[in-house]
């Protein structure tokens, strides 16, 4: 935490230099800044989303209608979008972070653990715009030519799987997204693992647990809260991702159940609709969906930090 | 982490299977998380080198159906976005987390710590939309500054908070030798405490500029792209992250292959960056 110094001269902030004075008040000033950055950030895209929710109110977010042409604009079916294809990136990215943090921390050989952490932080470091490449090249001429006619073949008749063979759609779009949060959660869980006390552990083996059971009784069960903010984080970052999705999902303003219809989340629709929107209400819309985006990122966020803030203050 | 079994109760034949079974299945799953790495890079490499050429670093993207043609005008582009973004954001980002751990007691303090904590969060299309707002509709034009500050405004809270991180590892003692020679406290906190921290700091700015490097989303309507040189600093500039996303979705096949051979570019310098700040800190660690 912050030095004894510092904490000492916070108290009576009485600078006995002047250059040591100018300095504080420079660096209180850069702070300052971040701050009204932030305040900017809030006050233009509510004035940029202004007319059209003047206009329509919050009913904005529940209007499933969305057609630029007839001026008719509804953000609902980006949400979504958004939720499912986020929902489909968490059934991807839970287990295989679990068990990538369990293995950073509990199981793997020291001499592979150095070499895996690295390749998660590439995974993480891969541009967005390159796992789109690969999404649309690879990985949906994989969906449409092996996936999909495997899940029709055998379950025609739910709805989930049904919806002709394009391979863009919320799946690919949640798989890549699964693939894109996956470092974010074993970061975050591999922190939550190491902070629990070793001590548990070998109370649980003094027993006579198993491994299995030592992780299920010693590590999982104290580590369900930081995992479950681990978690959050990863659908927070799944929520604001852009580009990969946009290039993959199909981009169809419309609400559907099947798995592998196309679709469109409230990122991707802005990215798309951008460039030609330059005018007008519809410029606005895409604005105000970016303002809606922009309160649940912060709102997950800060319900994630909350929790891990609760956690650690117990901690210590 | 063995179990180890007591001499006199015998563990169940059912426990010892499910045990088995369940360190098998974690083992495989993370083996599968690292799957998708190894097949983005194999195929970024498969059809990204062999699209590699001198011109690919030197010549102007061709109109459709004429052979050759590069990705020079996106590159310098690129380069320029890149530089200006971490001239304003890594001074201040630096200054930011000195304020952070040096000051960091106090409301103030602690508000400017949270709102860093939600400028983090912000979904990098949002930042796209917002130096819109600010920058480009106002001055009626895409422009690299418009890009540059998008850029920066994704880095500025990523180093104050990596910066503020790193200077709190700085062990106090250090801080009050610093003082008790009778230094003024800036020059303690930049001569000792910032210059201690130097390699961290270097490794932490290399990889805040390689992360934001790829990023395509705050460009696409700020510094918007551009097929030809870039021809001043308010003008919509070329750069490599939107022009791979254009060519990607075009239809044409030799725009697929310059796209590629941009994705192994970004993915080179993304993976170097990152073995080096390694080597780096590693170095700079050993030399202690």
């Amino acid at each position: 935490m912050s030095s004894s110094v510092s904490s000492q001269s916070q108290r009576k902030r009485r600078e006995v230099r002047l250059s040591d004075l100018i300095f504080f008040h420079f660096l209180r000033g850069i702070g300052g800044l971040v701050i009204g950055l932030f305040l900017l950030l809030i006050y233009f895209l509510y004035k940029n989303s202004q007319p059209i929710l003047d206009l329509q109110g919050l009913s904005f977010f529940w209007n499933p209608e969305w057609s630029p042409t007839q001026d008719v604009y509804g953000a609902l079916s980006f949400a979504w979008g958004t939720l499912a294809s986020s929902a489909i990136a968490l059934m991807v990215a839970v287990p295989l972070s679990l068990a990538a943090a369990l293995f950073l921390t509990e199981l793997g050989p020291k001499w592979v653990r150095a070499p895996f952490r690295f390749f998660m932080e590439m995974l993480a470091a891969i541009p967005s715009v390159v796992y789109g490449l690969w999404g649309i090249f690879v990985l949906v001429p994989y969906v449409r030519t092996v996936i999909q006619p495997i899940l029709r073949q055998h379950s025609d008749w739910m709805p989930l799987f049904s919806g002709p063979p394009f391979g863009v759609g919320l799946f690919t779009a949640g798989l890549i997204l699964g693939i894109m949060i996956t470092p974010t959660i074993t970061s975050f869980s591999v922190e939550v693992f190491r902070s629990i006390p070793p001590l548990y552990r070998e109370g649980a083996m003094a027993l006579g647990a198993t491994s299995w059971e030592t992780i299920r009784l010693a590590v999982l069960k104290p580590a369900r809260a930081g995992v479950f903010a681990a978690v959050i984080l990863g659908l927070g970052r799944a929520m604001g991702e852009t580009m990969a999705v946009a290039m993959v999902i199909g981009n169809r303003a419309e609400i559907s159940f099947s798995l592998f219809s196309p679709s469109a989340t409230m990122s991707s629709v802005i990215a798309n609709e951008y460039a030609e929107a330059n005018l007008g209400l519809h410029l606005n819309a895409l604005v105000a969906v970016g303002f809606g985006l922009l309160i649940v990122s912060l709102i997950i966020n800060g319900l994630a930090r909350v929790i891990i803030w609760n956690l650690t203050r117990f901690r210590k | 982490m063995k179990s180890q079994t007591p001499i006199f109760v015998r563990v169940s034949f059912r426990r010892k299977v499910k045990n088995f079974l369940m360190l098998f299945l974690i083992a495989s799953l993370s083996g599968v998380a690292l799957v998708p790495l190894f097949l983005v890079f194999y195929h970024v490499v498969k059809s990204g080198f062999p699209a590699l050429s001198w011109n690919f670093f030197t010549s102007l993207p061709a109109p459709v159906g004429e052979p050759g043609g590069g990705m020079g005008n996106a590159l310098v582009g690129s380069l320029i976005i890149l530089g200006l973004a971490s001239l304003i954001a890594i001074p201040l980002g630096i200054f930011g987390g000195i304020y952070l751990s040096e000051y960091g007691k106090g409301k103030f303090a602690a508000s400017v710590r949270f709102v860093v904590d939600l400028l983090t969060s912000v979904p990098s299309i949002v930042t796209g939309l917002f130096i819109y707002a600010m920058v480009v509709a106002p001055m009626k034009s895409y422009s690299a500054w418009a890009g540059a500050l998008a850029y920066a405004f994704m880095m500025l809270p990523v180093m104050m908070k990596t910066t503020e991180e790193i200077l709190k590892l700085m062990p106090d003692h250090v801080r009050e030798a610093g003082l008790a020679l009778g230094l003024s406290r800036w020059k303690m906190i930049l001569f000792i405490v910032l210059r201690g921290s130097r390699p961290a700091i270097v490794t932490a700015v290399l990889i805040s500029i390689a992360r934001v490097a790829g990023e395509t989303a705050p460009l696409l309507f700020t510094a918007f792209g551009n097929r030809f040189w870039l021809d001043g600093l308010s003008e919509p500039a070329p750069n490599l992250p939107t022009q791979i996303y254009s060519y990607a979705i075009s239809p044409f096949e030799q725009w697929h292959q310059q796209a590629w051979a941009g994705a192994f570019l970004l993915l080179l310098m993304v993976f170097v960056v990152n073995l080096f700040a390694r080597a780096y800190v590693y170095r700079a660690g050993g030399r202690k």
